[in-house]
């Protein structure tokens, strides 16, 4: 039989995150979105609450506590602020190359500063000529004696500006077909932020430009084998990217049905509440069947994570689902509100713009399909 | 070390207070039907026992009365800090008011063995009676300070507290063991940490029923609750809409006229 409830410890976890959420992070989302800035006061909390340990072993000073209880905190967290979840689900993205293909020592120099949140992780594959299409990018690599000398330029990375430890794919100079993943550190000479940009949401999330200028990268710093690195950037985009982006849609979904349905009980119209209304309800189910089933396809895909499954494709269909019922919660959040829903006082005004950073994130939804086809006509 | 028992109630989810509904027959509240949560006020009354762990040799016990169901706020004291959660559940024990609820947990304290204080919330959210930690007292034979605000001095046998009054606050010199009930005012709860629930995995609930405190079934849950309660009834907020007519300054008037007459302004 399949028991799809969540033990009393995953329910714990749930509240915990929910209460750092409403805690930590509520207070501080006006500041983001006045500022667009990354709160400071918000990442070194979410260092002190352990978020950035959960999928790191135990024996590198994490929690070890998987992807069924990371995307509990995401799905929590983005509840009351997309921004910050989104932050944070990279940070985890930049992690996990470390862990599923970095030597011993890689694995002890960098992880347990990593897990206090004392350094942050980023990951950097996309470029202005390649992105759902990795092999586009320009980014290269040629040896030198034991390092590497890289150049290029990556563009919307998430973090850019924050991270200290950054995956970063590049070309073979030689051999255009063979691709490596590098550890770079911020500081690192000819390595260096750019241009950071203004997006339509998340505001307080930040994402720009990496410059990589002749930079000379010690062999050490190679992650996983030399010409295999696409494996290495892309396992962990499908499995740990896509489920972020899961746990990123999830929140906002509720956060847009919970707005919603206070407001439809409070708002008079008619003499009566709109929640009263016919039209208005069929929203309100809308919004709650898309969000059961969301849960459903992404707990479903952690799940198989968990276990050790390759959990890609589910996680791109769930990819696909929830961060387009975000979108379509989101609308109907809006218009359930009327005009208030344009005011910036009102949450489903931000809740709009979020919605829509979430689906190019981690691969568009037509990229999510053509994941989804290849995988059912294997 | 000092030997610490926070009393804590699993309480319907205030947050959800408009879920809750009475049972018409046994005029108690139905809290199945709305999550059980810590009970807000005990949340400050762990505070409390954990600020003194980490300034001294300290054990803590959870102690709590419920149904099983109240097993998970237990664990989230363990998960919060404490060393050992107790959850005393029988049928027998349901339906207690606050003097045999006070009884119960007494009696249980006194099983535990010696103890240097018990903390309690002032009051819970639900029966909100804030007689339970008196009576624990009552029946422990123990002082007992209520609504402590501060804890002042905390060395030797001899602890001074403020406890709060209605217009300041009494500066009280209490010889342990004592009881004490404390106000949201006395600390900031801290939140549950990702690897204290972990450490709570090792930790352990020990469960005693009726025959474990060796107490008679008279003096238990609702036969040993001398309270009667003959009627509870919810309360309902209802809104009336009344649209204003005239010219801007009319319904201006009208509304202020509203405004005085109902007490807003």
């Amino acid at each position: 039989m399949i028991d799809f409830t969540f033990t009393e410890e995953q329910e714990m976890f749930r509240k915990a995150a929910s209460e750092f959420a409403e805690t930590k992070v509520a207070p501080k989302v006006g500041e983001m979105e006045a500022t667009g800035e990354v709160c400071d006061e918000v990442v070194k909390a979410l260092g002190e609450a352990e978020m950035m340990a959960l999928t790191i072993p135990e024996e590198y000073g994490g929690l070890g506590l998987g992807y069924t209880v990371r995307l509990i905190a995401l799905e929590e967290i983005s509840k009351v602020s997309v921004a910050t979840a989104m932050m944070l689900q990279v940070f985890a993205l930049g992690i996990e190359p470390i862990i599923k293909f970095g030597t011993e020592e890689q694995k002890k120099k960098y992880l347990p500063a990593l897990a206090k949140g004392e350094r942050l992780a980023s990951t950097a594959v996309t470029e202005a000529t390649g992105g759902s299409d990795p092999t586009g990018i320009r980014t290269s690599y040629r040896k030198e004696g034991n390092d590497y000398i890289l150049n290029g330029r990556k563009c919307f990375i998430t973090n850019s500006h924050i991270a200290d430890t950054i995956t970063t794919l590049a070309k073979d100079n030689e051999n255009p077909k063979a691709f490596s993943t590098f550890i770079l550190e911020k500081g690192m000479e000819g390595f260096k932020p750019t241009r950071e940009e203004h997006k339509l949401g998340m505001r307080g999330c930040n994402t720009g430009e990496l410059a990589i200028d002749n930079c000379r990268v010690p062999g050490e710093n190679l992650l996983g084998e030399k010409g295999k690195g696409m494996r290495v950037a892309l396992s962990a985009i499908g499995d740990v990217g896509r489920g972020g982006m899961v746990g990123c849609a999830l929140g906002l979904q509720a956060a847009c049905l919970e707005a919603s349905v206070k407001f439809a009980n409070e708002r008079i119209l008619y003499g009566k509440p709109i929640s009263n209304l016919q039209t208005i309800q069929n929203k309100l189910a809308e919004m709650k069947i898309d969000l059961e089933a969301g849960r459903l396809l992404g707990y479903r895909a952690a799940a198989i994570q968990d276990k050790g499954g390759r959990s890609s494709n589910e996680f791109a269909a769930a990819k696909y689902f929830t961060t387009e019922a975000a979108q379509k919660a989101a609308k109907m959040a809006v218009d359930i509100h009327g005009g208030y829903g344009c005011m910036e006082e009102y949450a489903v005004s931000r809740y709009l713009r979020d919605s829509f950073v979430l689906g190019p994130s981690a691969g568009t939804s037509d990229i999510m399909k053509v994941i989804v086809a290849r995988w059912v006509l294997s | 070390m000092i030997n610490l028992v926070v009393c804590v109630k699993a309480v319907p989810d205030p947050q959800q207070a408009c879920n809750i509904r009475i049972d018409p027959v046994t005029k108690t509240l139905m809290r199945c039907e709305v999550p059980l949560v810590l009970n807000p006020l005990d949340k400050n009354a762990m505070e409390a026992a954990l600020e003194l762990k980490e300034q001294f040799d300290a054990h803590i016990t959870a102690l709590s009365m419920g149904p099983l169901d109240a097993e998970g706020i237990v664990r989230e004291c363990l998960a919060l800090g404490a060393d050992q959660g107790i959850l005393l559940s029988d049928r027998a024990f349901a339906g207690a008011d606050a003097y045999a609820t006070a009884y119960t947990l007494a009696t249980a304290i006194a099983k535990i063995g010696p103890v240097d204080v018990v903390f309690c919330g002032m009051a819970s959210s639900d029966g909100s009676t804030e007689w339970v930690g008196p009576e624990i007292a009552m029946f422990l034979g123990l002082p007992v300070v209520t609504m402590v605000e501060e804890i002042v001095e905390c060395r030797g046998p001899q602890w001074k507290v403020k406890a709060s009054l209605e217009h300041g606050y009494r500066l009280m010199q209490v010889q342990l063991p004592a009881v004490f009930t404390v106000t949201r005012e006395l600390n900031t709860p801290r939140a549950l940490v990702f690897s204290g629930i972990i450490k709570a995995r090792k930790k352990l609930i020990v469960r005693w029923e009726i025959d474990d405190l060796g107490v008679p079934a008279e003096a238990v849950g609702l036969k040993g609750s001398p309270t009667i309660v003959s009627k509870l009834t919810t309360t309902e907020s209802k809104r009336e809409v009344e649209i204003l007519t005239g010219t801007r300054e009319e319904k201006a008037a009208q509304l202020l006229r509203k405004m005085v007459d109902s007490g807003v302004v």
